[in-house]
């Protein structure tokens, strides 16, 4: 569906760099970046990396040094802080801190950005009633913020960032403050917002698991470039940057350290998982092979899953097997020693 | 010198500090937390950053708050005179301490909006919040209960000053102390002003305190 839709948001040869001479800081570097409407973006990346920065662009809370950033066909840069706060209102956004009023109670939270968009009060009181309830907080219209646990402050959150119906909502590091079930509640949540409105939602993250779970596209931020951008379940499948296969690897410690020689990744998705491809292939070989690592995930509503083999110590039947694995239509690579490794054992 | 006429002068002379008290309060709030605020947009962290404004303002206010009252009180009796047409009485006590005062209460309301999260204020930025709304709502709205806990340093300082301006011409319950208690060596009738000042920093304070407490929704 992405592809046939308009870019909501274009990024252009953004450029940001903090300080100056010798002390400059280059946060973000020449980035070009679409996204189309209605699609949900992750963007990912280590701490530092740039991409809160990059987020921060998409609404001018950051001015780019330089670059250029239409949201809404709107070259952001052109607007005064008039028209800037204007085209505010249709990009939303909630933080990882979720940021409310804490002197205030959900229902004056969200009749906040109401009131700056000079909606009368009483009908501001009743969106923010109806977008409780969407929220599933209908009965905590008259909580203030210290009363809710962590999610639910992120529900009232998003119902706030919701209030003026932007067309982008952007999420920055919105789950990462929040406990397991608790993310998944919210990633839920905004999905199905996703999905009842068609709202188009960046969302900025460290977490692979949050892009696999939710988005459709990634873009991901090294070193403040993107070092790679595509469809997530192409990126889970073919990792070609460095950076890209630390996210998409394992991530567990003893996986690393069982890996030496003649160790591949297996890649299958929902169709290739009914044969017992890997079973055939040591009948066939009549060789054992290692399980280092299995698991499976859905990624994008789709189900995906990776095994980490240990090939025979025999180049020419390790070749052969590798091989196989991709005559059977799976993606097979060989994985050698390297640093990629390093970059998950946090 | 009869009981009635002590009872009569503390009453009047205690009216006449509570007077000088508030109005001077009231007045050093209308200057002082302006400035406050002033202090910090123009900061270097703050949503419209301007040093020569902040660096003047900053310098100017902390010159200010170094002399004493008492000497602030004395130098600026030729302005005080030129403002309101006398440097005593009620009028010529509370221009000195509203000038006086003023600056205390930029540097009150500025250090209980850096309290707030900047995070809530960039989320109001987020939202198109014009600089307006994010003063109101967003500033002074979050630092209330510190406002208020300031709001009552700041009256029991000022009711303090009142008391020295007793010294040159001002009235109220210091006049008392000074005059009964320093020049006249009546001790019974200082004592009682002291008691009464006492009490009434302590009913400030109190209520002040409460009132931050019953208005602070993150306990």
């Amino acid at each position: 569906m992405t592809a046939t839709q308009p870019t909501i948001i274009r990024l252009q040869g953004l450029s940001k760099t903090y300080g100056k001479g010798e002390n400059a800081v280059h946060a973000l570097n020449d980035i070009n970046l679409e996204i189309k409407q209605g699609e949900i973006f992750g963007v990912i990346g280590l701490s530092g990396a740039g991409k809160s920065t990059l987020v921060r662009c998409i609404n001018y809370l950051e001015r780019p040094t330089s670059g250029e950033v239409f949201v809404n066909d709107q070259e952001l840069g052109q607007l005064n802080q008039t028209q800037l706060n204007q085209a505010r209102q249709s990009i939303g956004m909630i933080f990882q801190q979720f940021n409310l009023l804490m002197q205030k109670t959900t229902v004056q939270n969200i009749c906040f950005p109401l009131e700056i968009a000079k909606v009368p009060q009483k009908q501001a009181v009743q969106r923010a009633h109806e977008l409780l309830k969407l929220v599933g907080l209908a009965d905590k219209t008259q909580a203030y913020p210290a009363q809710l646990s962590g999610g639910q402050k992120q529900r009232v959150a998003i119902a706030r960032a919701l209030a003026t119906n932007p067309k982008v909502l952007l999420c920055d590091e919105a789950t990462s403050a929040l406990d397991p079930a608790s993310t998944r509640a919210i990633l839920n949540l905004l999905k199905s917002i996703n999905e009842q409105f068609g709202i188009t939602i960046v969302i900025i993250t460290h977490e692979m698991s949050v892009i696999e779970e939710i988005c459709q596209r990634v873009a991901i931020i090294d070193k403040s470039r993107i070092a790679e951008c595509g469809e997530v379940r192409e990126i889970f499948a073919h990792p070609s940057s460095d950076i890209a296969k630390s996210f998409v690897f394992p991530k567990q410690q003893a996986v690393k350290a069982m890996l030496n020689k003649n160790c591949c990744r297996v890649i299958y998705d929902g169709q290739s998982s009914f044969e017992p491809v890997i079973a055939n292939m040591i009948l066939q070989f009549k060789q054992p092979v290692n399980i280092i690592f299995a698991n499976s995930k859905n990624i994008d509503g789709k189900a995906f899953g990776q095994i980490v083999l240990q090939l025979p110590d025999d180049p020419p039947t390790a070749g052969k097997m590798l091989q196989y694995l991709r005559m059977q239509g799976l993606n097979a690579e060989e994985l050698t020693a390297n640093d990629n490794w390093e970059v998950n054992a946090q | 010198m009869s009981m009635d006429t002590i009872i009569n002068i503390l009453s009047n002379e205690t009216i006449t500090t509570l007077y000088l008290t508030l109005a001077s309060t009231f007045l050093a709030y209308l200057l002082g937390l302006p400035l406050g605020v002033i202090l910090i947009l123009t900061d270097k962290d703050g949503i419209h950053p301007n040093r020569p404004i902040n660096v003047c303002l900053g310098f100017l206010i902390n010159v200010l708050r170094s002399v004493p009252f008492l000497i602030l009180m004395v130098w600026m009796i030729p302005y005080t005179r030129a403002i309101v047409g006398t440097s005593i009485g009620n009028r010529g006590t509370i221009v000195p301490l509203v000038v006086a005062a003023a600056p205390f209460v930029a540097r009150m309301v500025e250090s209980s909006i850096k309290e707030v999260d900047h995070g809530i204020i960039e989320a109001a930025q987020s939202m198109g919040a014009p600089t307006g709304k994010i003063i109101t709502k967003v500033m002074l709205g979050e630092a209330r209960p510190s406002l208020l806990v300031g709001f009552a340093i700041t009256v029991t300082t000022i009711l303090g000053y009142t008391a020295m301006a007793g010294f040159c011409g001002g009235g109220g319950l210091g006049k008392v102390a000074v005059n009964y208690g320093y020049y006249k060596y009546q001790n019974d009738i200082m004592n009682m002003a002291i008691i009464l000042l006492v009490i009434l920093v302590q009913i400030f304070q109190e209520a002040g305190t409460r009132l931050a407490r019953k208005f602070d929704k993150r306990l």
